[in-house]
């Protein structure tokens, strides 16, 4: 794990007198230092790679273009690592951000309620809209025991189409100023997204590793059953996750309306696909219990490098996609192998 | 060569990273005998098993297979060569009858094509019959019960005409009855002239099954001898190294107040009118057979599932539990039958695992400290004599024993008042029970109430104070465990 070393210095500290444990944590050090940091170097060597095929890949502008690019995805990819970790998915946060892009819209302009709101009530209706979704998707999967995937994918169709619904299929046009600021604007010349998702990033990482809430995340993923008995509310976390991924997509959502002047029904349709492809590049499991916000954020990082770095390099898009998809398996595969060779 | 010696291994070594798991080791199975492997957790026994079924490759030394040298380098191969397993977590399709799981992959088939059930259903039989077990070859497998699945792999092994069987703790999951029911088919495989090789921690199956056995140590082999030449002490001396007393401690002494009282349980086709207490500082047993009812009535009463009626009092006030999470409020603690399913959470560390119950107490406001946490599971560490390299260990790779003081920390963090243990020493070797006997005196001696579940009969009279018998979901008698002998228990159990 990365952003909770398994590593620990102090380990031989710990251990007993007999060598054999002794020589089984200097090897087992050793494999985890690839575990954890494999991702990390893959991600180091294509950054490198790009910069000596284009120089325009590692100046300052396409740098930030990179992050802002990328922060959206890396919102709803730490909702979903959040999801992951306890043995589900999300496949509505596409559409949960596409809702949670129109409310703000709709709040942010004239056009629907007469007068626009203030940025920041037209931002926390949309988070609302987008918890409000993710608390259905948690009451289903954790209370009434449907199957997560069955669950979210329902509600990627009914995100969808209450989107549709509120907007009837239009944009919402004549968006304020002030709101735009969340998706143009920027602060000391780093984009205002780029804030909001490092701020989501740390305080994210905050919950998964310093508090009651985040043990229990990567507990119930690791043994819900075994959770239940320590006296775990496995229903309540459970719910809480889907909630949060609800929340992290509206507030993507929010960021896209900003950004594209109008709320959009059409926007984030099949964002989920990049949202999962990052947390697993990222190296968490999908059976849950096992995983890191760090490796998500790498992951994601890594999908935005290279679609980046294939523009520079005038890749037609049509490859793109076929080269995002071998490196998913990729990354997967190498994890089962280095598994199966212990 | 000598056709009577089905399989023999010379010098056998194998070396994991940091470990020398295997050290020259020799081992003989004789036609129509059964040989049992015995030794301490890591010691060995499985990895010498896991090379002669072809599962692991051996880094020296030389397999004989009547007579004639071989390389297995696949259970695949192994198998071909007569040589089967059954392994202690039974693999097998519940959705399928116990003739099609007989015959998967190699089914009676007509025109190459259709499956010949008449065929299919007529050879399986055949082979219950062979062993005495009266199983309709078209039940479904998920029909059965564990004891029942085992005999149909056994019959699956036979039908291979396997020469050689792999029993890895055939045992571990089954009832004194059912013990014996396996052993009486295990002799009639003898009898025609199959060789066993069984793998087991439990003395007593031991002797009463084996006739050679082979102890290994620190991957190194003590010896071999015939099991009629050995006593149990130079057996267990074997085994530990050292003159270990295979005995009880037990030095609590139960005082008066009632720390748990149940009254009158039930809970439709699983148990009825069950009511006991435990008093402070008294280690109550329960014991019965397999499906008593006995696991049925601990979830229960830890609230894992619900219970139709009656009351539970802690202390002597009547609580009421609806989940785990009460049951642990009032200060019950519960170490389950299963440690990996449903004691720990495997893919997390040692210190995830034993401060789960109580990160409460180990955070500071919103935030966990890492300082109190690394304090408590360190001092708890020190305390169980748990062996790891790291608090940050997966626990997954801790050995059984280890494990199980694991479950024991993690419920000792929480404070409980009662810690309610279900078969406490399951699959964990000599040296370690003792440790686990020592701890259950200890924490009686501090106070607690203590419950033990046990199916292994000198255990639960050596620890007990009071034991309580389950006979198909009630209670059937109480004896005083200084009194009790095993013919009372089994009498009142069956």
């Amino acid at each position: 794990m990365a952003d909770e070393p398994r590593v620990d210095p102090k380990a031989e500290a710990y251990g007993r007198k007999e060598s054999p444990s002794k020589a089984f944590s200097l090897k087992a050090v050793g494999a985890s230092i690839t575990q954890q940091y494999g991702i990390v170097l893959a991600f180091v060597i294509l950054c490198a790679a790009l910069s000596i095929a284009s120089p325009y890949f590692l100046t300052t502008r396409n740098i930030l273009n990179v992050l802002q690019q990328t922060s959206v995805n890396e919102l709803l990819a730490i909702g979903m690592t959040f999801v992951i970790l306890t043995g589900g998915i999300d496949l509505s946060v596409g559409s949960i951000l596409g809702f949670g892009g129109v409310v703000a819209a709709s709040f942010a302009s004239s056009v629907n309620f007469g007068q626009a709101s203030p940025a920041i009530v037209a931002m926390l209706m949309a988070l609302l809209a987008g918890m409000v979704l993710g608390a259905v998707n948690g009451v289903l999967i954790a209370k009434w025991k449907v199957a997560p995937f069955v669950v979210t994918l329902g509600m990627l169709s009914i995100g969808r189409g209450i989107t549709y619904i509120y907007t009837n299929g239009m944009p919402i046009p004549n968006i304020e100023k002030s709101f735009l600021f969340i998706g143009q604007g920027d602060i000391a010349g780093i984009p205002v997204p780029i804030f909001l998702f490092a701020g989501v990033f740390l305080l994210a990482l905050l919950v998964l590793r310093r508090t009651r809430f985040g043990r229990y995340v990567y507990a119930v993923g690791g043994s819900e059953r075994s959770a239940r008995i320590s006296g775990v509310n496995t229903r309540l976390v459970i719910f809480f996750v889907y909630v949060i991924s609800g929340l992290l997509a509206a507030l993507g959502g929010t960021i896209i309306t900003a950004r594209t002047t109008a709320g959009l029904p059409q926007a984030g349709v099949s964002y989920e696909l990049d949202a999962i492809a990052a947390v697993v590049i990222g190296g968490t499991s999908l059976a849950g219990g096992q995983g890191t916000l760090l490796g998500t954020l790498i992951g994601a990082l890594i999908i935005g490098v290279i679609n980046d770095g294939l523009d520079l390099l005038h890749v037609s898009s049509y490859y793109q996609q076929v080269i995002k998809g071998v490196i998913i398996i990729s990354a997967v595969l190498l994890d089962s192998l280095r598994k199966g060779k212990e | 060569m000598n056709e009577e010696m089905l399989l023999e291994a010379r010098g056998i070594s194998k070396y994991f990273p940091g470990v020398q798991a295997l050290d020259g080791v020799d081992f003989r199975l004789t036609r129509g005998t059964i040989h049992a492997l015995c030794g301490e957790n890591g010691a060995g026994k499985s990895t010498l098993m896991n090379i002669l079924i072809g599962f692991y490759r051996k880094d020296s030394g030389e397999i004989l297979v009547r007579g004639k040298p071989v390389e297995l380098s696949s259970p695949r191969q192994a198998l071909h060569l007569r040589i089967s397993i059954i392994e202690q977590e039974l693999n097998f399709v519940p959705a399928m009858t116990v003739a099609e799981n007989m015959f998967l992959g190699r089914e009676p088939s007509r025109a190459m094509t259709f499956i010949d059930y008449r065929e299919l259903n007529r050879l399986s039989g055949e082979y219950l019959s062979r062993l005495g077990v009266d199983i309709d070859p078209k039940t479904m497998m998920s029909r059965l019960s564990l004891a029942q699945v085992q005999l149909v792999e056994i019959a699956k092994a036979l039908s291979r005409e396997s020469a050689v069987l792999f029993m890895d703790e055939p045992t571990s999951a089954l009832g004194e009855r059912e013990v014996e029911q396996l052993f009486t088919v295990l002799r009639t495989l003898r009898r025609e002239g199959t060789g066993i090789v069984y793998v087991s921690h439990k003395l007593d199956e031991i002797f009463s099954i084996s006739d050679e056995v082979t102890v290994l140590r620190d991957g190194k082999q003590v010896g071999s001898k015939l099991t009629s030449e050995l006593g149990r002490a130079e057996l267990v001396k074997m085994m530990v190294g050292r003159t270990l007393e295979e005995k009880f401690i037990k030095d609590n002494t139960p005082g008066e107040e009632e720390m748990l009282t149940v009254q009158s349980y039930s809970k439709k086709a699983q148990f009825s009118d069950i009511s006991l207490s435990v008093r402070r500082g008294e280690v109550l047993g329960i014991y019965g057979l397999v499906g008593a009812g006995r696991s049925e009535f601990l979830d229960a009463l830890f609230g894992v599932t619900a219970a139709d009626g009656g009351s539970v009092l802690v202390e002597g006030r009547e609580v009421s539990i609806n989940s785990p999470a009460d049951a642990k409020r009032v200060g019950i603690a519960y170490v389950t039958e299963d440690r990996k399913s449903s004691g720990l959470v495997l893919t997390s560390s040692v210190k995830e695992n034993i401060t789960i119950t109580a990160l409460r107490e180990i955070s500071r406001g919103l935030f966990l400290s890492p300082r109190m946490e690394r304090e408590v599971v360190q001092n708890l560490c020190d305390r169980l004599r748990i062996k790891t390299p790291s608090i940050r260990q997966t626990v997954k790779n801790l050995s059984g024993g280890n494990q199980q003081k694991v479950v024991l920390a993690k419920w000792l963090v929480s404070r409980p008042r009662i810690l309610v243990l279900d078969e406490p020493t399951r699959g964990i070797d000599v040296g370690a029970k003792q440790e686990i006997y020592r701890l259950i005196s200890d924490f009686a001696k501090e106070g607690l109430g203590i419950i033990v579940v046990s199916s292994e009969m000198p255990e639960i009279l050596g620890i007990c104070d009071r034991i309580v018998v389950f006979r198909r979901g009630r209670i059937s008698g109480q004896l005083s465990a200084g009194e009790a002998t095993q013919e009372q228990l089994m009498h009142l159990a069956s």
